[in-house]
């Protein structure tokens, strides 16, 4: 199976590109005595859609919480664009440059304007100047469509609107890689589409994403690959098309009755 | 998981997993002793020189206090003498013989020692009450909150202060001393301070402009002025306002100040909780017909004053503590018998002051910290009931 | 058309007695009469009280003079030749001089408390916790007694002194610091502090201006340091220190020189203190926990380091919980102060409620005009907290 045959995809973007933007390597990671990672081993290549599902607690959070070290892994390693992930603060910062995040619940600053939620770190971590960052926030805020939030606070928006402005604000950094932690499971039914058609237009950009999600619509039309987790392993990985139709494991068949009518 | 498997993983799109991977214990400098210290102790160099600092602070001060408390204190004697550094002993630690023998007047006071059988009984039935109204298990609950609210306060007056019809020798109130006026002045202060505080909570609430002006002004002038001011209010101007025969006594004096300062505050406390009631309620109640006192005696007020338990029991902290103040009026609660017996040339000595402050530490902080231990397991109990 | 239009229902008639209307205004009329009525006649008592005690009435006694010591003063006093109005502003002064110092060290020891209860160090957590539950749980007097009487008064005689090089003497007379005097010269001094305050306020704005410019930061921190600190030190070192110190020097029966701080204020300021800042320290620690994990890891993952994350972040957002109580435990620290009663502390309470009560015997007058105070104060904090609040409130749908 190529890696460039996307069968089963919807999207044909221009192709993967060959480096390894992640990368996972034996990773454990225990919260106290309990085992919540097993011997994940990943690789993600650039410009790749990586859907991760599975039940609550199967540590799919945990994993990509590990990549920008909001988590610390105890065994293992996390390479990201060829720099390990350890202890080293330097390296640290660097990772966390390249790396966007955007969470279940926004984590917008509520005491910052939209703008100023998209400029802070341009401001103080690339140290641009305020006026240039302010074009780069406009620019992504027109991008997520809606420009004309920016002088407004993140109380006066709504959620689906609210979490617009946390991915602009993660691509103000101009990150190579973005994680989405559930990124529409704290949103109402009927914003979730606004919020999954700037990710689908995101990933048409060829971005490399990693979305950990219960979205199985925005999977099959996005992804290259789903990765399935349970137990703090990766149990079945497969194509978009494959995986639904034929899902091989018996864990894999028992979550997609769950969540699959 | 093999190397083969495991190279497979990655290097192709399709994946499954045959052999699941049990779970393993973490790795030993993680877990345990070691591992714990290393993660909260000893992280980072600054965290190091704070947990020596810490424990040489604790290696100083915990020796020191035992040391005072136990091993150099004197257990027995008769004066001063038994608590003088000798050549033989030179360190000396609590004089425990002042406190044995003064420990009379610190309860009772100056209370005519063949009556004190009354205060035994007052606390007997005090402390019946306490447990009556906050064992949840308890029956009839309600009939404890009337026997709480309107039966002791009547029975422990008569008591206390005598009735020569029924035999009890009157005892001036002068003669009162102690933790007896320690716990009547707290009694007083927690049975009155509920009901006013709920009525002027009711009142700040009211759609009546005047009862609302009249109960706003109450409360903000009574929080906004010190207790001692508020005593001393009580204490001078409350004979000037009533005729020359009623003039109260000390004691009642400084309950009426004590009881006044406590509503307010008390007000406050239940009117947060009352605005923690859903409109629903109120309307719900009013709906199904119920009239006003009804509605907030049978709706309203259960489930506020539930919900505002842990402030309450906070405020009444608070009011034990302030107890102390009606010392600065010349009521002799703990604190003050305290003072007297620690300055009685008979038990002077340098450790003399130490001990008698321990002594009204150890109560203090037994009494404050028992209740506040009763508000947070009544906070967790109603979190994990699911209510606000 | 109009006559198929139903007649408008007229309103049920209800007897006067039922209506709410009615009956709300009968409550209140009763409510002021029964207030009136009360009002009336304790004035009446109180009149007839007074008169039969011979107790003057009125504010007279506000020019009368004092006749009574004040043992610590900060405004000219004399027992001869000063009012009893000027016993008060010298009992006021006195409350505010501990109420505001008292506030300065409550903060800083409160802040340090309060954030060490959250720190990644379990025996830092557990003593800052140890601390907090300990004093709150005893009652503020026994605190000062116990300061006063057991560790003021139990300092060593005159002739035991105990001396802290630099120019510190601990007795129980109290404590006796350095007392600054300027000499000559001491006009460059004066003018490269100011020069240097000026300065540093001058660069911070230039370095904001160039940093949104360019985006880099110049080092405002260290510029400041020198330019407040540095440039006044160079200054006085060149100038040949204008600024001399008078040492308290231990005699055989009195301490010559020095400022003399009275036993009685130290007691009541490290009680105050110690008392308040361990409210400060659970109001600092909810403030800091209310601002939810998310918002400093949204700013790591961002590539904002902890320290820019606390400072633009998380402290700006814990400030908003905490400033309302915080404030609400300075007027207690203030109101706390006048328990200085119990000890001997010259405040108003003592000062005005005690000694001048005592002599004038007008208590009506002593007690309204001691309260009025504590309320002006009180009040006034209020309209100020929530003037802020509405300010700083997070704009909202």
């Amino acid at each position: 199976m190529s890696a460039d045959n996307n069968s089963g995809s919807l999207l044909k973007p221009a192709g993967l590109r060959t480096e390894v933007a992640v990368e996972l390597i034996a990773l454990n990671k225990w919260y106290g005595d309990f085992h919540v990672l097993r011997d994940i081993n990943l690789k993600v290549r650039g410009g790749e859609r990586i859907v991760i599902c599975g039940p609550s607690g199967s540590g799919k959070s945990t994993m990509i919480r590990c990549i920008n070290r909001l988590e610390e892994h105890q065994s293992g390693q996390i390479f990201v664009d060829g720099v390990e992930v350890t202890a080293d603060l330097k390296k640290i910062d660097e990772v966390r440059r390249e790396v966007g995040m955007v969470f279940q619940h926004f984590n917008l600053f509520p005491h910052l304007t939209v703008l100023e939620n998209c400029t802070l770190a341009p401001i103080w971590v690339r140290k641009m100047p305020k006026g240039e960052a302010e074009d780069v926030a406009r620019h992504y805020l027109t991008r997520v469509k809606i420009p004309e939030q920016a002088n407004k606070y993140p109380g006066q928006l709504s959620g689906g609107q609210q979490q617009r402005v946390a991915i602009a604000r993660a691509l103000c950094m101009n990150p190579k890689i973005m994680l989405f932690d559930e990124p529409t499971s704290a949103l109402d039914p009927e914003m979730v589409k606004e919020v999954l058609e700037t990710m689908v237009a995101l990933a048409h950009d060829g971005m490399t994403m990693l979305v950990v999600t219960h979205e199985m619509g925005f999977a099959r039309q996005v992804a290259n690959r789903i990765l399935f987790m349970d137990e703090g392993q990766i149990v079945e990985t497969n194509v978009p098309g494959e995986f639904f139709a034929h899902p091989q494991h018996e864990r894999t068949k028992l979550f997609l009755g769950q969540i699959l009518r | 998981m093999t190397m083969a498997e495991g190279d497979l993983a990655v290097a192709e799109m399709a994946f499954v997993r045959r052999a699941t991977i049990e779970p393993r214990p973490p790795p030993a400098a993680m877990t345990g002793a070691i591992g714990w210290l290393r993660a909260n102790l000893l992280s980072t160099p600054f965290n190091i020189a704070l947990t020596v600092l810490i424990v040489l602070l604790l290696a100083w001060a915990i020796p020191e206090i035992v040391r005072f408390l136990v091993i150099d204190a004197v257990w027995s004697g008769n004066d001063r003498d038994a608590c003088l550094w000798t050549v033989q002993h030179r360190e000396i630690g609590a004089c425990w013989p002042f406190v044995w023998e003064r420990l009379p007047y610190f309860i009772y006071g100056s209370y005519p020692i063949p009556q004190r059988w009354r205060v035994d009984v007052f606390f007997l039935m005090l402390a019946v009450g306490v447990v009556w109204l906050l064992w949840l298990k308890a029956p009839r609950r309600d009939l404890g909150a009337v026997y709480f609210f309107i039966v002791l306060p009547v029975v422990s007056y008569i008591l206390l202060t005598g009735w020569s019809r029924i035999g009890l020798e009157p005892v001036d109130s002068v003669l009162w001393g102690g933790v007896l006026v320690t716990i009547v002045v707290a009694s007083v202060g927690i049975v009155f301070s509920l009901p006013l505080g709920i009525i002027l909570a009711l009142g700040r609430r009211s759609r009546m402009p005047v009862v609302r002006t009249l109960s706003v002004i109450f409360i903000e002038f009574v929080r906004g002025v010190p207790l001692i001011t508020v005593l001393f209010m009580a204490g001078v101007m409350l004979p000037l306002f009533v005729p020359e025969q009623y003039s109260p006594d000390k004691l009642v004096r400084a309950l009426v100040g004590i009881a006044i300062f406590a509503s307010a505050y008390m007000a406050e406390v239940v009117r947060a909780g009352l605005q923690a009631i859903p409109r629903g309620q109120y309307e719900g109640a009013m709906a199904v017909g119920l009239g006003y006192a009804q509605m907030m005696r049978l709706v309203v007020l259960p489930q506020a004053l539930t919900v505002t338990i842990p402030n309450i029991v906070n405020t009444y902290i608070g009011l034990f503590k302030d107890t102390t103040l009606v010392f600065i009026v010349g009521i002799f609660d703990l604190l003050r018998t305290i003072e007297v017996a620690r300055i009685d040339p008979k038990w002077a000595t340098p450790v003399t002051s130490t001990t008698g402050y321990a002594v009204a530490a150890i109560f203090y902080v037994v009494f404050c910290y028992g209740m506040s231990r009763y508000a947070r397991a009544t906070e967790a109990r109603l979190a994990k009931s699911g209510r606000r | 058309m109009p006559s198929d239009l139903p007649a408008q229902p007229r309103p049920a008639r209800v007897v006067f007695y039922n209506d709410p209307k009615v009956r709300s205004i009968a409550y209140q009329f009763a409510l002021c009469v029964v207030v009136a009525l009360l009002v009336y006649g304790a004035a009446r008592n109180a009149i007839d009280n007074l008169a039969r005690a011979q107790i003057a009435s009125g504010f007279g006694f506000w020019n009368q003079t004092a006749g009574f010591d004040i043992s610590q003063t900060l405004i000219e006093y004399s027992s001869r030749g000063s009012t009893y109005g000027r016993a008060f502003w010298v009992g006021l002064l006195n409350t505010l001089l501990v109420a505001v110092l008292g506030i300065v060290f409550a903060t800083i020891i409160g802040f340090i408390v309060g954030i060490s209860r959250l720190s990644n160090n379990w025996l830092l957590a557990k003593a800052a916790g140890g601390y907090v539950e300990i004093i709150r749980n005893l009652p503020l007097l026994l605190q000062l007694l116990f300061w006063y009487n057991a560790v003021l008064k139990a300092l060593p005689d005159l002739r035991d002194s105990i001396i802290i090089p630099g120019g510190l003497i601990l007795n129980n007379r109290g404590f006796f610091l350095p007392l600054p005097v300027l000499k000559g010269g001491v006009g460059f001094f004066e003018l490269s502090l100011l020069v240097g305050v000026v300065g540093a306020l001058a660069f911070y704005v230039w370095a904001r201006g160039r940093q949104e410019r360019t985006g880099q930061r110049p080092p405002v921190l260290l510029v400041t340091l020198l330019l407040v600190v540095g440039l006044p030190l160079a200054v006085f070192a060149m100038v040949g220190r204008p600024i001399g110190f008078e040492f308290p020097q231990a005699g055989r029966f009195n301490i010559a020189g020095g400022i003399e701080v009275l036993p009685e204020f130290v007691a009541l300021l490290f009680g105050l203190s110690i008392y308040t800042a361990a409210f400060i320290a659970e109001v600092v620690r909810a403030g800091i926990l209310a601002v939810s994990r998310g918002q400093s890891e949204a700013a790591y993952s961002l590539g904002l380091r902890p320290g820019p994350t606390l400072r633009l972040i998380v402290v700006p957002q814990a400030m908003r919980v905490i400033i309302p109580p915080l404030t609400s435990q300075y007027l207690n620290l203030t109101k706390n102060s006048s328990l200085a009663v119990a000890i001997g502390y010259p405040d108003l309470v003592q000062v005005f409620t005690g000694t001048v009560l005592n002599q004038t015997g007008q208590a009506v007058e002593v007690v309204a005009i001691t309260m009025l105070v504590y309320l002006v104060i009180s009040l006034a904090t209020s309209m100020i907290m929530n003037f802020y609040n509405r300010r700083m409130a997070l704009v909202e749908r």
